[in-house]
Order: structure tokens, then sequence, then C-alpha cells
């Protein structure tokens, strides 16, 4: 045996080889069932991909690195359960590309934020995040504010999703730019077609800034729909298909 | 690897054969302990494939024989909390108001209740203690937007302002700048008149020429929602013109700001997120702060009348900026 391994020891490449292997079956005995098992793949009713407004105030999230201090994940642990609500279903992060779960938590977990408070709030809050909590430590993002939504890319973003199996359809992708637009203009042109296009999105201006849409409107549209897509009240958390 | 073993004569030690440039290796063993130690990490592995879920199979995954589940755990330890509450609960949920403000035992769990989930859910937009923002409204006062008997708190609670619950409270004042429903000159003379009808009169000194003109104006376009003499009108969410306290700030800037944008704020609606108990919780709780008013009796609206006189008002105007 001990010469069998001296051959790995003496050749490099066969030794990254070597290694390549033995690493990999341990990601495909972990990762490659939990496509398969059926208790894993939850379907929930109510997860529906994001809107284009949507879709770019998460891009913004992203890009201004929230996620380093918010997590989106209620655990199922009865402290987090009573300070944030119900715990998270895997199925609420379907159409996340990637998953904002998040590691580490400076500030609350932000996975059931949506309709907590109000578009001014988060206004507010945003601009200068002390004004209305007076401990926080988080930095003011007053600029998103002032920044007009590039909205020239959206098509693209949709069709990496697409790419990505989220299921938007071909209505929704011509409409990508009209729709980020509409969302934010209740008294649009577009607003009714938008509503059929995305049943049970909300469409307001975000921003109390009717006359421009800003990426104020996309983040603040972002946040408030987070964890309010699957009616908890039908859902059966303790049916057996459901405990985990 | 060596090809042969070789013992060092000196420490008595195997060599693991590597040499360079006339220096060897010795292959030290392991200390026992921390053989030892690794060989029960392998044992505790296998016990705990058994006992907990562990390894994924075509369609399940072995359940392992605690049939252990976070999440059958927390809705155990949720309907023991709620079996513990249930009985406080329920009290709290079924009394009427009168019924809460005499029993010294219901009232002590409801402010602690009420306190923990104010601090978690409300304080962020009204502030520690109700002491409230700029456009957030100050409920540690005795001046009321929408009523502050325990009843009317508890109903705005349940509804919201301005929220997506079907039965939301709801007003909407005019931007009166912004849509160019007034002009700017007019929009100055009906700032004039709101302050010379005010307590901030004396410190804001109004030009009475302007609130003359601003009076024709002020009858025509705003005393139907905050009435002719400006006492405001509950039922329509009107706030009160008299008083010192001004919820988008009390400067004549910020109060002509609010001629001309017209303002208002929106509540979440709390009905589906609270259980009945922590709403009457809740209520009780902020009409303690400060400026709770009693129950109004049986068939008569709360009114203007109910309405705090202008000193206290101020104090608390103040507390708000």
């Amino acid at each position: 045996m001990w010469t069998f391994h001296k051959w790995f020891e003496k050749h490099s490449l066969i030794l990254l080889i070597g290694i390549l292997v033995v690493v990999s079956i341990g990601g495909l005995v972990q990762i490659t069932p939990l496509f398969f098992i059926e208790s894993t793949i939850e379907r929930v009713e109510g997860v529906r991909p994001y809107t284009p407004l949507e879709l770019a105030g998460r891009q913004i999230y992203i890009r201004e690195g929230c996620y380093t201090c918010h997590s989106q994940m209620v655990r199922p642990l009865r402290d987090e359960v009573e300070r944030y609500g119900h715990y998270s279903l895997a199925a609420e992060s379907m159409y996340d590309h990637p998953f904002q779960w998040g590691s580490k938590r400076t500030g609350p977990d932000l996975a059931r934020v949506g309709g907590r408070y109000s578009d001014e709030w988060h206004r507010a809050h945003l601009e200068d995040p002390r004004s209305v909590v007076p401990e926080s430590v988080m930095p003011p993002y007053a600029f998103l504010a002032r920044r007009d939504l590039d909205v020239s890319d959206m098509q693209d973003h949709l069709r990496a999703n697409r790419m990505l199996r989220v299921p938007y359809n071909d209505a929704q992708f011509d409409n990508a730019i009209t729709d980020a637009r509409a969302q934010a203009e209740p008294l649009g042109a577009n607003a009714y077609d938008f509503e059929q296009r995305y049943p049970g999105a909300a469409i307001r201006d975000f921003d109390g800034e009717p006359t421009r849409l800003t990426e104020m409107d996309a983040i603040i549209a972002y946040l408030q729909m987070l964890g309010s897509g699957v009616d908890f009240s039908t859902y059966q958390a303790e049916a057996p298909e459901n405990l985990r | 690897m060596a090809d042969k073993i070789e013992r060092d004569d000196h420490s008595g030690t195997e060599t693991t054969g590597h040499e360079w440039d006339g220096i060897k290796e010795l292959d030290t063993p392991l200390p026992r302990w921390w053989l030892y130690i690794f060989y029960a990490t392998i044992v505790i592995a296998v016990i705990y494939w058994v006992l907990m879920p562990t390894w994924p199979m075509l369609n399940s995954y072995t359940r392992g024989l605690l049939n252990h589940s976070d999440r059958a755990n927390v809705a155990a330890e949720m309907s023991q909390l709620s079996a513990a509450r249930g009985p406080m609960f329920q009290r709290l949920a079924s009394a009427t108001p009168g019924q809460l403000v005499s029993d010294p035992e219901l009232q002590q769990f409801a402010r602690a209740a009420g306190e923990s989930v104010f601090g978690d859910y409300c304080a962020t937009c009204h502030g520690a203690g109700g002491a409230g923002a700029p456009g957030f409204p100050v409920l540690a006062d005795d001046v009321w937007i929408w009523g502050g008997s325990i009843t009317e708190i508890e109903h705005t609670l349940r509804v919201g302002v301005r929220s997506d619950h079907p039965d939301a409270r709801f007003s909407q004042m005019p931007a009166f700048g912004r849509d160019h429903l007034l002009t700017p000159a007019q929009i100055n003379d009906v700032t004039e008149y709101v302050i010379s009808i005010s307590a901030a009169h004396a410190r804001l000194e109004p030009d009475m020429n302007a609130a003359r003109r601003g009076a024709i104006v002020y009858h025509q376009q705003c005393a139907s929602c905050h009435g002719a003499d400006g006492a405001g009108d509950r039922n329509q969410g009107a706030p009160s013109l008299q008083d010192d306290l001004w919820l988008y700030g009390g400067s004549r800037a910020e109060i002509h700001r609010q001629v001309e944008l017209g303002r208002g704020g929106v509540m979440p609606a709390w009905e589906a997120r609270f259980d009945p108990a922590i709403l009457r919780a809740l209520a009780f709780y902020v009409h303690e702060m400060g400026g709770g008013e009693p129950e109004p009796a049986p068939q008569e609206p709360t009114d203007a009348a109910a309405l705090a006189p202008p000193q206290s008002s101020a104090d608390a105007g103040r507390a708000m900026r």
C-alpha cells in the first residue's frame, strides 16, 4: 500500500486528481441527494418571482453589502420565531439567486421585514438610521434617494434569472423595463398591465418622490415584499410532511 | 515513504525515510491521548448517525432513532408557551376596557406584554416611550388623531392607518402646493391663519393681515375636515390645529410645507401579526403612556370636546422636537 501511495506522492498531477476525487465524494454524497429527496423540495403557495423593480432593489441590497450585517433567515428557534415571526421555509428563497440567508447579524434579521414598517419609515431610516433608531450603528444610505434607478439592463437581469429557471413568462420578460417603472406609478398608464402580470405585487410610489424612479424606490419595494409571500394562516406548519 | 524501515539510534524512533542534505525526519508517533480522542470522535459520529437524521437516501433520508425535528421542537415550545400564557391571554382578550382598568393583576400582565411588543415593533417609528419623531405621532401625549380610548387605540392597531387592510383608517390631505390647488400666495396666507388660530401664535407671531386673507381660503378648503374653529375631526382623522403640536414640525416653514405637500404617514395593520390579547395589551400600554382617554359613553362618538387644553400640548410638542 505504501508503494502505491508513493506513486501519488511523487507525481503532483496524479496527487491533484486524487485530491479532487476524494473531495468531490463528500460534496456528491451531501449535496446531490438534496435535489431528489422529496421532503427537502417543499412547495408552498404564494411565493412568486420578483418584479423587475424588486429585483433591482435586490441587486442594490447585494451591491451595498446589506447581507454582511443582515441575515434573511428566521431559524426554527423559539426566541427567533417570537421576535421575527414564522421561521423561514426553503421555498421562500427558491427564486433567490444567490440567496441572502447571511451568516451574521449586526442588524436584525430581515426575512420578515416586509409590511412591518411604512415606506416613509424606510425612507427616513435609510437616509439617516439614527433619526428613527437612536442606538443604530447602520451607515446612512441617503444617496439612494438621489440616484436615478438604471433600468436599461432590466431585461438582462430577467434573462439571467430565466436561465436559472425562475419562471418569468414572455410577457413579463418583454415588458421588464416598462414594469420596473410601472410599479412605482400607481396612476401611470401601465399600472393595470403591471398588475395583470404580477398579481398581488404592491404598486406605490415607494420613495415619496413621484416624479422620479430612484434606487430608493427599488430598495423599499424589495424590503416591503420580503417574507410576505406565504400566507401562514393557511400554511400547515405542523402537518407531518412539513415537520423535519 | 521509506522502502525499508530505519530506526534512529539516538531517540529509538523510526524515521520517515525522507532525507534533505543529510538531515532525516523522525516519524514520532502521535500522542496516545490525541489518538484516543480521535477514535472517540469516530465512535461518536457513528452513534450520531444512528440517533439523528443523517444519511440521504434516494427519496428520503434516515430519520434516526430519536426522530429529531427542529420544526417539531419549535412547534412544541410555542404551544407550551401559549399554554402557559393562555389563561391570562384569554382573560385579557375577553376583558372589557372597564374590567381592564379595575383589575391590577391583568393590568400588570398587559403592561409587561405591551412593553415587550412595543419595544420590538412600535418603538422603531414611535420612539422609545412613545416619544414620536417628525411624521410619526407622539403617543405619550394627550393629543390623538384617531381617538385615545383603549377601544379606539386597539382599533387603530388592528386596521392600521392608510395600510393595506380593507378597513384601514384613512384620511388624505390634498397637496395644495404640489398639485397647484392653491397659489403660493394663498398658501402663505393660510399658513399665517393656521398659526393664528393655534397655540403657536404667541411663539410665531402671525402676520394678521395675511391671516385675515387666509381665513377665507381656510373656510373654503380646510374647514370641512379640520373644522371651522380648527378643532379637528377624529372621525375623518383630521388633527386639531388649535394646539401647538405638529406632526411634521411646528416651525413656520414646516407648517407651510405640510400645506404644500399634505403628507400622511402609513401605519401597518397588526391584526394578522398579533394575537388579539397582544393587541389589547399594546392598546393598554399605549393608553397608559400619558394621554389615554376614558372610554366614550355609549352612543356618543369621540369628538373634539375631549381634546386637551393647549398648554399641556405645547409641552408635549417640545418633547416631540
